[in-house]
């Protein structure tokens, strides 16, 4: 209990990091997708929306450079129903509203939460930005950085904070590494020392696995924040 | 059915002196259900420029006319029009031709206000021809509305700049509407040259030298609120915060403007 | 008061919405009315001597203590465009909570209950300069500041407008804001007394229209 301001705070739930909504219930666990421009964050979301929407109660907020783009390729892919999904104009800056203003984007989740909720979980994606776009803390629980082998394999040893501090790091399209040239296991060995013990996944959502692994870590996530 | 005749005799005009500081005049009109079916008008009192004529009405509809202010407002004049709509009573009201604001002989403001008062399940219709801001001109027009919350209101407004190829002159115009006491429309346009920084510009008019709007309050609105729309480039349908529909449009001239207004007018009003 | 807390407030990085606005430049840099920093300086003031002073009355009067519920009233009746409601009411929510989390207050909280959906943004400004110890005036500064400095900012993302030129635009606004916080103060003082209908109610038909052709948008960069 907050003792300190037990009564004469009754609404005081702004900074939206805490676990608990306004009305005692548990929030869902926030898990935000950042990385550049074309790696697949859509392409992931909209597969761990498949792979996971039968077990656990989903939302998507996207935040395009354009407004509700990527909203409108979830929307026909039917991967949500609509009303699960939410779109935020970011003022041609993505970046400012998961990082710096993170006011919207709390809006549009505790706004999917009210009408939709309960919910178990909710993904955030960025819009495609650079290296250095990571999502504040005050907004998402973990975050996923996408990268792709086709934009480079030396993207992992340049680092920035998405690749190094990221909850878990995919490198996206590796069914594509033999056709433009990119070495797996430099990537992966620049991760790793990028990265220390956090997780990097390797994913073609073209192959037999496909986005299996990012979900099963997404469940290992839902477990523990069930238990925070 | 109605009780009003088809044409009745002007309403005396009472003489208005034209004191040093101006011309004070006022027209009152009130407008009463007569009980069977239709709307008598217990007074109807024009004064100096400002005459009023009876006319034929649609339906239960009483009609009056506001003749001659042509040469009014000047520098320094303080014209009213105050009508009074009873409990049921339907009114609508018309002017004549173009209301002019004329410089004065000592560059003080004129003034023109408006005030409507509508009772309950009262129906008025303010369909003036459009305010010409005459270069040199400096005036301040005042619309203040009260509607009960079963009352009706159409409502047109539609001032032009200068007249063909010459300088506004200083247009203040606020309207303010409210409904059961509470606000539901209050805004106040300022242009001309003297009004504040911008008013031509590209958040200002842009260059447009007639502007109008079309208001439409109506209960009905209320369960079947009209769509916000947009009407090409210059005008826009707002329906309000309340059971009401704003049409503003800005047109190059007076011939637009109004075909505009009268298509919204056709599609929200009565 | 406290200057300090006034630069919080007004400080274009406070954490409140307000960078995914544009106050309508996009509509306006679309049609092209703003297209260098002359026309970006004549949208300003346009703005400025309107909305800004609009919402810089209501925002003085919250901090006058008025009630914000008649204040959000009067905000309706100045805003005819239902998209231009729907912004300032986000916006206001926005700014209630990044305000609730910087400057606690008992008033927010009650600003808060009362407005799930969100109260017009500048009466939550002024309600925020209360619980930051600002004055009336104070908070009409920084409203009539934010009705431009929105569109500047804006600009510069837009049309790629050399960012010491908008910011030199603001500069050269300054003797004009001060004078529009000025007369929103004033009026909210009369308003103490004569009732709301004494703050500023001035409104542009074209910035109206335009935000609500902006609404319509498919594809748009800024909320408003």
């Amino acid at each position: 209990m907050h003792l300190d301001h037990g009564d004469s705070y009754p609404h005081r739930h702004t900074h939206s990091a805490e676990p608990v909504r306004a009305d005692g219930t548990r929030r869902a666990l926030r898990v935000g997708l950042g990385g550049p421009v074309g790696s697949g964050k859509t392409a992931t979301v909209a597969a761990l929306c498949r792979a996971l929407r039968a077990e656990l109660s989903m939302a998507v907020v996207t935040n395009d450079i354009y407004t509700r783009e990527d909203a409108e390729f979830l929307l026909r892919e039917a991967v949500l129903p609509p009303e699960r999904i939410a779109a935020v104009e970011t003022g041609a800056c993505p970046h400012t509203a998961i990082r710096d203003d993170i006011s919207a984007n709390l809006e549009a989740v505790e706004e999917l939460e009210e009408n939709v909720g309960p919910l178990d979980l909710i993904l955030v994606e960025s819009g495609g930005d650079n290296l250095t776009a990571t999502f504040s803390r005050g907004l998402v629980d973990a975050q996923i950085f996408v990268i792709d082998v086709a934009g480079g394999d030396d993207i992992p040893r340049k680092g920035g904070p998405g690749v190094t501090t990221a909850d878990l790091l995919i490198v996206n399209k590796t069914d594509l590494a033999p056709h433009v040239g990119s070495d797996l296991d430099r990537m992966a060995r620049d991760a790793a020392e990028q990265r220390g013990d956090l997780p990097v996944a390797f994913q073609s959502l073209r192959g037999p696995e496909g986005v299996a692994p990012v979900a099963d870590w997404v469940r290992a996530r839902i477990a523990a924040w069930a238990v925070r | 059915m109605t009780s009003a005749p088809p044409v009745a005799p002007e309403a005396p005009a009472a003489p208005a002196a034209r004191a040093a500081a101006g011309l004070r005049a006022t027209a009152r009109i009130a407008a009463a259900a007569d009980g069977r079916g239709g709307t008598a008008l217990p007074l109807l009192a024009g004064e100096g420029p400002l005459a009023l004529r009876r006319t034929r009405g649609e339906g239960a509809e009483a009609g009056v006319m506001l003749v001659g202010a042509m040469s009014a407002p000047l520098g320094g004049d303080h014209l009213s029009v105050e009508a009074d709509a009873g409990p049921g009573a339907r009114l609508g009201l018309r002017s004549a031709a173009a209301t002019l604001a004329l410089p004065g002989r000592d560059g003080a403001p004129a003034r023109y206000d408006v005030r409507l008062t509508l009772a309950e399940e009262a129906a008025v219709r303010w369909l003036p021809e459009p305010l010409v801001s005459v270069q040199g001109s400096d005036l301040r027009v005042r619309t203040r509305v009260e509607l009960a919350p079963t009352a009706r209101l159409l409502l047109r407004e539609e001032q032009v700049l200068g007249r063909t190829g010459e300088s506004p002159g200083l247009l203040r115009s606020r309207l303010t509407v409210l409904r059961g006491g509470r606000p539901l429309l209050d805004q106040e346009l300022a242009c001309g040259p003297g009004a504040p920084g911008g008013w031509d510009g590209p958040a200002g008019l842009a260059g447009h030298r007639a502007l109008g709007q079309l208001l439409v309050v109506d209960p009905q609105f209320a369960e079947a609120p009209p769509e916000p729309a947009v009407l090409g480039e210059f005008a826009a349908v707002t329906p309000l915060a309340g059971p009401a529909v704003l049409v503003t449009a800005l047109a190059p001239d007076a011939l637009r403007l109004r075909e505009l207004l009268d298509a919204a007018c056709s599609t929200y009003g009565w | 008061m406290s200057l300090a807390a006034l630069l919080v407030l007004a400080d274009g990085r406070f954490p409140a919405g307000g960078h995914a606005h544009s106050g309508g430049a996009e509509a306006a840099c679309k049609a092209g009315r703003i297209h260098d920093a002359a026309t970006l300086a004549e949208f300003c003031r346009g703005r400025l001597h309107t909305s800004g002073l609009v919402a810089a009355g209501l925002a003085a009067a919250a901090a006058h203590g008025l009630d914000p519920a008649e204040l959000d009233t009067a905000a309706d009746a100045r805003t005819p465009p239902p998209a231009l409601r729907l912004a300032a009411r986000r916006l206001g929510r926005q700014l209630l909570r990044a305000a609730r989390a910087t400057w606690p207050a008992a008033e927010l909280d009650a600003l808060a209950a009362a407005f799930p959906r969100g109260a017009h943004q500048p009466v939550v400004l002024g309600v925020t300069a209360r619980a930051a110890g600002l004055g009336p005036l104070d908070a009409a500064h920084v409203a009539a500041y934010e009705s431009v400095s929105g569109p500047a900012t804006a600009t510069v993302r837009l049309l790629g407008l050399d960012p010491f030129e908008a910011s030199a635009v603001l500069a050269g606004l300054a003797p004009e804001l001060d004078a529009v916080s000025g007369r929103a103060a004033s009026a909210a003082l009369l308003a103490r007394h004569e009732g709301l209908e004494a703050l500023p109610a001035s409104s542009s038909p074209l910035l109206d229209i335009a935000a609500q052709a902006h609404a319509e948008w498919p594809v748009r960069l800024f909320a408003s």
